[in-house]
């Protein structure tokens, strides 16, 4: 028999996340970095960097999608489990980009 | 009196457990398999994220597919990319991110319990969906027109990419074989921002079915969990877009030849 007491409440355990309710205030901030990054994203595009224009354009991205990730859809405010499934579904995308890049650059050596 | 009933009710659990199904029956959207309420919220925006990941990985392969090409046939994409309207893209941008938006304040009215306002901001979600989608059509149209959808009557004979027109972004002239694979930009194209449309009018389909239950006031008596999971349905299709955008439209402009 195990020894834990039942407790369907997430009481003692320390990985509970409270419903947490974010207000119009900070969806109007994230709403508003988002349309500057837009702006910052499309304003840089007119400069030339060489090869940084796609690195800092999908820098930008990134960002994006972190704070939408985190505070429209909540992630930063959820529990340990969803934090770890939304880093593995990234994950498993890096994973499918670096094997399959690796297969074709090593079949075409020297000319990448 | 019933045996049954005599022998658990010293223990506590019995009323306990007679409370709990009585709420059942008060409000049937909880479910009997789960304990709590913070159980069945915290299972089904799980089950929510699972579902996302396989989205993450269907849009990854054609990520991939973009990152691949666009390393094999660099001048043909530069030349076809430049073809896409700036403008039009960062207004759609906006356009989605606002939809975001409004769509990220319903979740916060149906939590706080405001039904007109729920109603509203979902209203406000689908029409801006609707105009990322007209804008879209008209990018689509213009395409179309200039013979860049990808088949039998492309472009005639690459003509367009092997002599630019004078008002072209992009002047460089590539040779043939070159200029035939900006057919791979163009396919990829419509097969990326196709798939996000089609995944906008899903999701506006379900907009529309959640507007209508909002208005009985289904979400406004503390059952979010709908509201909360299509949030994040909409809020991914819009990162995929923020992807969309820079890859497709913005990157190649300085193309570093």
């Amino acid at each position: 028999m195990s020894q834990e007491p039942h407790d369907p409440s997430n009481v003692t355990n320390p990985e509970h996340a409270d419903h947490h309710i974010l207000g119009p205030l900070a969806y109007t901030a994230v709403f508003g970095t988002l349309l500057l990054f837009t702006g910052i994203t499309v304003g840089v595009a007119y400069i030339d960097l060489g090869i940084f224009n796609p690195i800092v354009a999908l820098g930008i991205a990134c960002f994006k999608a972190t704070i939408v990730i985190l505070f429209f859809m909540h992630v930063y405010y959820s529990s340990r489990l969803v934090k770890m499934t939304v880093a593995a579904g990234f994950l498993t995308f890096l994973v499918l980009v670096t094997m399959t890049l690796t297969d074709y650059m090593s079949r075409a050596w020297g000319l990448w | 009196m019933d045996s049954q009933t005599i022998a658990l009710q010293p223990t506590g659990r019995a009323i306990a457990t007679d409370q709990m199904a009585e709420e059942h029956h008060a409000r049937p959207e909880l479910r009997h398999h789960f304990e709590t309420e913070e159980q069945q919220r915290e299972a089904g925006s799980f089950g929510m994220w699972l579902f996302l990941l396989t989205e993450i990985m269907f849009f990854g392969g054609l990520f991939m597919a973009y990152l691949l090409y666009r390393n094999w046939y660099y001048d043909a994409f530069v030349a076809a990319s430049n073809q896409m309207s700036i403008p039009l893209g960062t207004a759609n941008t906006a356009v989605l991110i606002s939809s975001g938006f409004m769509m990220a304040l319903g979740v916060w009215a149906a939590e706080t319990r405001r039904k007109g306002l729920l109603v509203l901001f979902l209203i406000l979600t689908t029409l801006l969906g609707v105009v990322f989608l007209g804008v879209k059509y008209d990018e689509y149209h213009e395409k179309w027109e200039k013979h860049h959808v990808p088949g039998a009557v492309f472009n005639y004979n690459y003509s367009e990419f092997v002599n630019p027109l004078p008002g072209d972004r992009d002047q460089t002239h590539l040779p043939i074989d070159m200029a035939q694979k900006t057919q791979v930009f163009f396919f990829l194209y419509f097969v990326m921002t196709g798939m996000h449309a089609l995944h906008m009018i899903i999701g506006i389909g379900v907009l529309i079915w959640l507007i209508l239950r909002a208005r009985r006031g289904d979400f406004t008596n503390g059952y979010v969990a709908p509201i909360e999971n299509f949030a994040l349905y909409w809020h991914f299709v819009d990162i995929v877009w923020l992807f969309l955008f820079p890859l497709l439209y913005l990157i190649n402009i300085h193309p570093g030849r």
